[in-house]
């Protein structure tokens, strides 16, 4: 393992000190919850975004705490859930009294961390509400499975809702939306090669030189099946082909586009694969209303991407164009 | 019958467990998972060995629910919110005892039992914990129910665990992260089953 650490048992707090040193006119940290707070925080009479995760997801959910997209980010040790007290911590500290919505990734630990967070903020008084993303169609949505996984949408869906809060739309509204938005977006990925999750020291998969794995998520986690590595090509069509099939996108119809890298592939090569998904979409009569690439949210250090498609309106599109300033995305006035 | 001192004995033999055993449970999280079981394991029992040492407890129920609050709030993942209502419930029939026998014990293994289901909603066979603890549960009510001690009980409980545990590894897995591998999930020893053995098997060398 070679990596940028000092102590790995520090590497998630130490990242969080780092972000605040980087970052004062957005955010501040609290250190001993492990949170990432808007600077300015509580923002009073603004509903409150709170998301979270297992670090290794950078910039995702830290680093789209600020104005327009999250009030506060919990982080969990890396690939791990955040735990019920930093999500109560969290809601409690950003809460200014319209409420908080809590935007979960459809993994088993997240969504039982984050629920029992939910049980004790309603205790203490806060009103809350969760939306579940579940958007990776490389898992099958059944009653055999953990269901789909929370991916790329969660991005679109961050900074979709945190323009809605920022403009004053109350809790019901804006939690309306982020289902609306998850129910709209699907993502699919491949890998070119593992991870390193920093406490294991070695590589969490084993990939050969000329292999892909095809349906990751972001976890380091195994896909559904290894394959020989192909064309760029041909591997943007076995990403875009399941999302628009399984969203039903017709000859039409708008979308957001969003290529992601998973931390270790260059932008040179994601633009080679928004390039791919362009001419794919054009091909099938689906026009790219807004699109988004780069790496934002990241599996630590694994080569490959995802391609997430959003079906918008109107609406989201205008909410998509509002200001948002962030550390990881930085728009309009 | 086993105080106070011998349920403290009980996690503290849980925590070097885990933690001899760190290395492997991580090992088989890495074939079906995401590679950090035995890492947040033994952080979370760490933790709760050291309890003993930072505070005087008042009784048995006490301290088991510190345990399940602290294994909620250090271990993460989903074995957190799991293991930490297994220890909470297990708490709740032992409200008003010293000294705890077979009979308690049992009521406290079943309520934990339930508290997982409902907090994980784990069938039989999902590949779970729950594969473990669902026949260590009928083998200590079993074994209990036909008139013996509770460290008889425990010892035929952590031989179902252990042959649970091993009938989990040609399982396809429904629930966790490892239920996205579907058919690749089999051939694999599940993790969660393996740690939940360890708890089960340190109990019955520690409760008596």
């Amino acid at each position: 393992m070679k990596k940028l650490l000092n102590d790995p048992a520090d590497v998630v707090v130490e990242a969080l000190a780092g972000m605040a040193a980087a970052h004062p006119d957005h955010l501040r940290v609290d250190l001993d919850h492990k949170l990432v707070l808007r600077a300015g925080s509580p923002v009073s009479g603004k509903v409150a975004l709170v998301s979270g995760g297992g670090s290794g997801h950078e910039p995702l959910h830290g680093g789209f705490v600020g104005r327009g997209m999250l009030d506060a980010a919990c982080a969990g040790e890396v690939f791990t859930s955040p735990v019920p007290d930093q999500i109560l911590a969290a809601t409690t500290a950003v809460d200014g009294g319209a409420g908080v919505l809590h935007i979960v990734k459809n993994y088993t630990g997240d969504v039982m961390n984050f629920e029992m967070a939910a049980e004790l903020a309603a205790d203490s008084g806060v009103q809350v509400e969760a939306v579940v993303t579940d958007d990776d169609v490389a898992v099958q949505d059944s009653l055999y499975t953990a269901g789909r996984r929370g991916v790329g949408v969660t991005v679109l869906l961050e900074k979709i809702v945190g323009a809605a809060a920022e403009e004053g739309q109350d809790l019901a509204t804006c939690a309306d939306l982020a289902r609306r938005v998850n129910a709209q977006g699907r993502s699919m990925g491949i890998a070119l090669t593992s991870c390193t999750v920093p406490a294991a020291g070695k590589p969490t998969f084993e990939l050969a030189d000329d292999e892909m794995e095809i349906g990751i998520g972001i976890h380091g986690e195994p896909g559904r099946s290894t394959e020989k590595l192909a064309p760029a090509r041909d591997v943007a069509a076995r990403l875009v082909e399941p999302v628009v099939s399984d969203l039903g996108l017709e000859r039409g119809e708008s979308v957001i586009a969003f290529v992601n890298g998973m931390g270790g592939t260059p932008l040179l090569e994601l633009y080679v694969m928004y390039g791919e998904v362009a001419r794919l979409l054009e091909d099938a009569g689906i026009t790219v209303a807004r699109s988004l690439v780069g790496n934002y949210i990241t599996s630590l250090e694994m080569a490959g991407c995802s391609v997430t498609l959003l079906r918008v309106d109107e609406e989201m599109v205008r909410l998509w164009d509002a200001p948002v300033d962030t550390p990881g995305l930085r728009w309009g006035g | 019958m086993a105080d106070l001192t011998a349920f403290q004995s009980w996690i503290a033999a849980c925590s070097e467990s885990i933690t001899a055993h760190a290395d492997d449970l991580t090992e088989l999280d890495r074939a079906i998972g995401d590679a950090d079981h035995g890492s947040n394991m033994r952080r979370g029992m760490t933790a709760c060995a050291a309890l003993a040492e930072q505070e005087d407890f008042s009784s048995i129920d006490a301290y088991l629910k510190k345990v399940g609050m602290t294994l909620v709030s250090t271990v993460g993942g989903a074995s957190g919110p799991l293991y930490g209502t297994f220890f909470l419930r297990l708490a709740g029939p032992l409200a008003a005892s010293e000294d705890v026998g077979a009979r308690e014990f049992g009521q406290a293994l079943r309520a934990g039992v339930e508290g997982i289901v409902a907090r994980g909603k784990a069938e039989a066979g999902d590949k779970t914990m729950y594969d473990a603890f669902s026949p260590a549960l009928d083998a200590f009510e079993s074994t209990a129910g036909s008139g013996s001690e509770l460290a008889e009980a425990l010892r035929a409980a952590a031989d179902a665990a252990a042959q649970g545990r091993d009938a989990t590894e040609p399982m396809v897995a429904r629930k966790g992260r490892a239920s996205y591998l579907g058919e690749r999930s089999a051939g694999h020893q599940d993790p969660g089953a393996t740690s939940a053995t360890l708890l089960i098997e340190a109990a019955a060398k520690t409760l008596s």
